[in-house]
């Protein structure tokens, strides 16, 4: 048996022991405030600086464009909440879609509060938008557009460079946000190609600690800050810098990008070998494209609490997680999934399965079996 | 200055000749529980109770005091020398601490030791005189008084106060013997235990775990609720059995809508079981008549039948808001409404019978090694001592 099997690195990764050294050395030995005006102060701020460069290389931006944030959520949050207030003199109307991550979808309900109208795009079957359902969304008044990068439920990769390429040769002024919280560090980020105007990326998701995140901003944007204090990251995000996440988080980006193919290659290799071993087990459906994220694989289980599923490979060390958490008195289906016109009860049975670079393929085989065997006992217990 | 907090017992000091059995549980209640709150000193003396908090926080002593079974009030009070001037000053400053202009208020007087020279109406009347001429706004109401004023002089000084918090009432917790309560994580069943500890039950707790369908955090849960009721008594003793396999052995070879009976019938037997082996006298239940499919007369009949310990069922009478009302004053409805509960709804069927027969049930239970699963379950149960 497997001590533990880990597949449920779409929520969150392990800080592998390069990250952790680096977050070691900056805690206890770089430990100055990055804006005092003495060498200690002087040392952070280059350990930040530096954090800075690895960042905008890894996706090919300037090195001003990259402002660090306390998380993915937080980079969401001043990318829709920022443009939409800073640019409300242009127009009202916001568009995203309907499958979008939670600190998104939730930044645009508050917007609604505040006076903007929103639309919620649907997706197809697959899970994936279409970019001529965003330029007919577009308005006179449409003042930003958000779309996320790889889906965190069901992998589905959007089709960004094309809604960015439309969307800038329809009207240029619309500003183009995307959430690559998902994607970074596994597929190619390149906000330039994309022509997107800002993008929103997360440490914890690629073996970085949790707490941090980063936005790319492009020059001559400038979002409304969501605080207001001592002038850090140019007053985007102020307060003292988190020096230790941010070293970390770029130690994290440098090692996934230098094995950034490599990896892809492995993961694509995993998540092949998982679906070439579901098809083996009777009445178990994929949810998403074949041309998904190589590191996200969900599916549906018929006749099985997706939640009872996670609770008995648990026991087995094996954890992955649910597309809707199940409770006795009510459901909390994924909206993602409802989005994909998913039947409830196809919801209360999907799991997903996501991967790092550092699982292995034995791994993959050892869940399999487990899930093999679980899915068969438990379907003894279906209601008939 | 120490704080000092006189407390009232009701019920307790009615009891006979075990009053004094009563008296001490309660005595040592009062001292377990704030032993990690404060230093105090308890004494007791003549159908009272004393706690002088000699170090430490005295809001925290009373909030504590109000969780305490068997006590049905209590007073900060301040102490004053044994001289009417004494007497008066310290009245003027207590009364001063929560008079504004225009309020009422009375004086009244236990003369307990009789050696005092005046009779406690001319105690009253001369400290409300002499409270009336040294402030300003107030009035006196003999009848419906904003405030009592109460003097109590005692052999060595009297105690001035103006304050009665009340208490839980009901008897000390470990005045009436063992129950072990069945607790299952939902509104009930904590409202059922917490009533049962008010007559003074010590509680041993019993919750059915059905891991992978349950879930750890469902479990974890249960752990919280024990622990709040536990603040109201000594430790719990939770006892997680093991059900999972009992639950397969239902759905796999009895008729679906009898599962929640057939369910309810193991769980009692495991209870039974498990009171002998922990000396409990009785099972306690948080069932309300009426409520759920398992909960109607002839079904809670049915279950009942496999057990002879009795069963308390402190809800049977309630409406699910009363129930919900005492949930939220003592404190476990929050934790009972957390969203993860269980998927054991995969065993439930969807149409109960809500008048099971009695032949069918037995019938339907040929098919199950009971013996064998209750015994299993019992030898996978895992105990975990719980305090506040």
């Amino acid at each position: 048996m497997l001590s533990e099997v880990y597949l449920d690195n779409s929520a969150t990764t392990v800080v592998i022991p390069e990250v952790a050294a680096a977050m070691q050395e900056a805690l206890t030995k770089n430990y100055g405030n990055p804006s005092s005006l003495h060498r200690k102060g002087l040392d952070a701020e280059r350990a930040i600086t530096a954090s800075r460069r690895i960042m905008a290389k890894a996706c090919f931006v300037k090195e001003e464009e990259i402002f660090f944030t306390s998380g993915g959520t937080e980079a969401n949050n001043v990318a829709i909440k920022g443009v939409a207030r800073r640019y409300r003199r242009r127009g009202t109307h916001l568009i995203t879609t309907k499958i979008e991550h939670p600190s998104v979808l939730y930044a645009f309900r508050a917007l609604q509060k505040e006076g903007f109208t929103v639309t919620y795009l649907e997706v197809n079957r697959d899970g994936l938008v279409r970019t001529e359902d965003v330029m007919d969304a577009v308005q006179d008044d449409t003042v930003l557009v958000s779309v996320m990068h790889v889906n965190n439920e069901v992998g589905t990769i959007q089709p960004i460079e094309q809604i960015g390429k439309q969307l800038k040769s329809a009207k240029k002024e619309i500003i183009f946000h995307v959430d690559a919280v998902q994607s970074f560090g596994k597929l190619p980020v390149l906000p330039d190609n994309w022509q997107a105007d800002i993008v929103s990326f997360s440490a914890h998701k690629i073996h970085g600690p949790k707490g941090v995140g980063a936005l790319y901003c492009k020059s001559g944007i400038t979002p409304d800050s969501l605080f207001h204090g001592g002038g850090q990251e140019k007053s985007l995000r102020p307060g003292t810098e988190n020096t230790a996440g941010i070293v970390g988080f770029a130690e994290a980006a440098r090692i996934a990008m230098q094995k950034r193919e490599e990896n892809v290659q492995h993961m694509a290799c995993l998540r092949q070998r998982l679906l070439d071993g579901v098809k083996t087990i009777p009445n178990v459906v994929y949810n998403g494209t074949q041309e998904a994220a190589p590191h996200i694989f969900n599916l549906t289980v018929s006749g099985v609490k997706g939640e009872v599923l996670v609770h008995s490979l648990e026991e087995h060390g094996v954890y992955i997680s649910t597309g809707s958490a199940c409770h006795s008195h009510r459901t909390n289906p994924s909206h993602v999934l409802q989005a994909m016109g998913l039947t409830e009860k196809e919801i209360e049975a999907s799991l997903r399965f996501s991967f790092s670079p550092y699982n292995t393929v034995e791994e993959i085989n050892y869940a399999l079996e487990k899930l093999r065997n679980i899915t068969a006992s438990l379907r003894l217990f279906t209601r008939r | 200055m120490k704080a000092l907090f006189l407390i009232r017992y009701g019920e307790i000091g009615l009891k006979g000749k075990n009053r004094h059995f009563f008296e001490n549980k309660l005595t040592s209640n009062i001292k377990r529980s704030l032993i990690d709150v404060a230093d105090c000193r308890i004494q007791h003396y003549r159908g009272r109770n004393f706690v002088e908090v000699i170090n430490g926080d005295s809001a925290a002593v009373s909030s504590k005091l109000r969780q305490i079974f068997g006590i049905v009030s209590f007073s900060p009070v301040a102490t004053a020398g044994l001289s009417m001037e004494n007497i008066k000053e310290v009245a003027a400053r207590e009364l001063g601490k929560v008079a504004k202009p225009g309020i009422t208020f009375k004086v009244e007087t236990k003369r307990a030791n009789k050696r005092f020279p005046l009779r406690s109406p001319e105690v009253s009347c001369d400290v409300g005189e002499y409270l009336l001429a040294n402030t300003s706004g107030l009035a006196v109401d003999v009848h419906h008084p904003d405030y009592v004023l109460d003097v109590e002089i005692r052999d060595h000084e009297a105690y001035i106060y103006t304050e009665r918090i009340p208490g839980p009432g009901g008897l000390p917790v470990g005045a009436s013997g063992k129950g072990l309560l069945l607790i299952s994580g939902g509104i009930d069943s904590p409202v059922a235990g917490w009533m049962a500890m008010k007559r003074g039950v010590t509680l041993d707790a019993l919750h059915f775990h059905s891991f992978p369908f349950t879930s750890e955090r469902a479990k974890e849960k249960v752990v919280d609720l024990t622990k709040i009721l536990s603040g109201y008594g000594n430790k719990i003793n939770l006892h997680v059995a093991h059900f999972t396999e009992i639950q397969k052995e239902l759905r796999q070879k009895c008729p679906e809508k009898l599962t929640v009976t057939l369910m309810r019938r193991m769980m009692f037997r495991i209870a039974e079981r498990l009171a002998e082996q922990r000396n409990a006298l009785a099972l306690i239940t948080g069932e309300s008549l009426g409520q759920v499919a398992s909960q109607t007369m002839e079904s809670i009949n049915v279950i009942e039948k496999v057990t002879t310990i009795p069963v308390f069922r402190p809800l049977i009478g309630m409406d699910k808001e009363e129930i919900v009302n005492i949930s939220r004053r003592i404190g476990t409805y929050n934790t009972s409404i957390l969203p993860y509960e269980d998927c054991c709804t995969v065993f439930l069927p969807e149409f109960p019978v809500t008048r099971p027969r009695l032949t069918d049930v037995e019938e339907a239970e040929k098919a199950l090694d009971i013996e064998a699963l209750v015994n299993e379950s019992l030898e996978k149960t895992e105990t975990i001592e719980i305090k506040h």
